[in-house]
């Protein structure tokens, strides 16, 4: 029985298909089929944050989302921030604020910082503290990662 | 951890989701925002014969106001709920409410209608559908009915909605413009679901209390309204003294349960805790709204 189902959609400005199980999840299908291996699948249980991508312009868990759920969707993954060997602002950032040591919930941060500052442009320590708390790291004790954050609000017009 | 193989459905209507629902007896799961079920079928806690997703059911997450009830379709986004006009000046509780539910990227996706049908005991939209004297609507072949929040939540994630009903809707009557309410939660780390939260809802004026809502959430297997707490405000006010009584009695009133994550006497006293603070912030809030 062949119950695969057929998924189109926008991947980092790039039209992609793709056919699968309906049970298999976005961040499989992004890294399996699409071969977009950037995004991280960690805990698989919408907790760590590491598989975070734009689902739509918003930040969203790509391990609790089927991949059939994405079709017709847009997305925005880490190997859509840089612009050729410019690394995006939030990259420049997390680099020169040591806010990463294995790298592991790098591209899951980086997509929630993006969806956070695109929400809340100047936001307050505070407020960095609570949006990164949607992703888990365990290197950093997660003071580089709030001054990266900090040191590029203000700074982003509308970027994604 | 990958969910284990079902049938995938993605009606385009309705009534095509009911009749799958029917088809599978009860072996189906309908699929909203997928923030819970995926996880649990990541986990295998559920093998379910069929998906039935829907995403392509036209006018599920419309927001509107019908005469003094704001209706929000069951798809809608608790991100978008947060953003809407028309529940920030009609339900001020839920807003407040939502900032409790996950992190923003669970809200992207996770709807109301899939948080409330999921009914987790400790979960904060049920406890806010209660609070405000919410209802459900659900879908069945024979039409239509209206449940009231009190008589949906039966148990640990179970509601009386049948396996062939679809929550189609929530109704929850418009705040009223003078009045106090507060959301007051613990939990081990933000975005986690609550070892204990309370949602407190006021009217009344000059430190009289004409109508209170008191609403537990972790301390049973369902949103609790502390009838008990509620009565003290009505009859005795919301001078600081009486809300202390009140919190009290709300700590009395409760029988929790220990698990791993929290001790019976440890959420009973938080309770009592987080009512008290609750209340306070409520009364407050009751109070400006008459200087307004």
């Amino acid at each position: 029985m062949d119950d695969h189902v057929d998924i189109s959609l926008t991947i980092n400005g790039k039209p992609r298909r793709g056919r699968c199980e309906p049970r298999k999840l976005l961040v499989d299908f992004i890294r399996e089929d699409l071969g977009l291996t950037g995004t991280h699948a960690g805990c698989e249980h919408g907790i760590c944050g590491a598989c975070t991508i734009l689902f739509d312009g918003q930040a969203s868990r790509s391990c609790t989302t089927l991949a059939v759920q994405a079709d017709g969707a847009t997305l925005v993954t880490v190997e859509g921030l840089a612009n050729g060997d410019k690394l995006h602002p939030l990259q420049q950032a997390f680099h020169e604020h040591h806010a990463l040591q294995c790298g592991f919930c790098t591209p899951g941060m980086l997509i929630t910082a993006l969806d956070l500052l695109n929400t809340i442009p100047n936001p307050s320590e505070t407020q960095i503290r609570e949006g990164m708390s949607a992703v888990l790291c365990r290197c950093t004790g997660y003071e580089g990662i709030v001054n990266a954050v900090a040191a590029v609000a203000g700074k982003l017009e509308n970027a994604d | 951890m990958k969910p284990p193989r079902f049938a995938y459905h993605a009606p385009e209507q309705l009534d095509q989701a009911v009749q799958l629902l029917e088809r599978y007896a009860g072996n189906a799961r309908l699929l909203s925002g997928g923030q819970s079920l995926v996880p649990m079928l990541n986990f295998r806690l559920l093998s379910p014969e069929a998906l039935i997703d829907l995403r392509r059911v036209p006018g599920l997450a419309d927001i509107r106001v019908e005469n003094d009830t704001v209706c929000i379709g069951a798809m809608t986004r608790q991100r978008a709920a947060e953003n809407s006009m028309l529940v920030s000046e009609h339900l001020p509780l839920m807003i407040e409410a939502l900032g409790w539910v996950g992190h923003l990227p669970t809200r992207s996706r996770g709807t109301i209608g899939g948080s409330i049908a999921h009914a987790d005991p400790s979960a904060e939209l049920p406890m806010t559908l209660l609070a405000l004297d919410g209802a459900v609507v659900a879908s069945g072949s024979s039409g239509t009915r209206t449940i009231a929040a009190d008589d949906l939540f039966s148990s640990f994630f179970s509601t009386t909605l049948s396996p062939t009903e679809v929550l189609s809707e929530i109704r929850i009557p418009r705040m009223a413009a003078k009045s106090g309410h507060a959301i007051e939660e613990y939990a081990r780390r933000k975005g986690d679901f609550a070892i204990v939260g309370i949602a407190a809802v006021l009217e009344g004026s000059a430190g009289a209390c004409s109508r209170a809502r008191l609403v537990s959430a972790g301390v049973g297997g369902r949103p609790l309204r502390l009838r008990a707490a509620e009565d003290l405000l009505v009859s005795g006010g919301l001078s600081a003294g009486n809300i202390a009584k009140a919190a009290q009695v709300a700590q009395d009133s409760v029988d929790p349960t220990s698990d791993p994550n929290a001790s019976a006497d440890y959420r009973r006293q938080l309770t009592g805790v987080l009512a008290g603070r609750a209340l306070k912030r409520a009364a407050r809030m009751l109070e400006n709204s008459h200087h307004g």
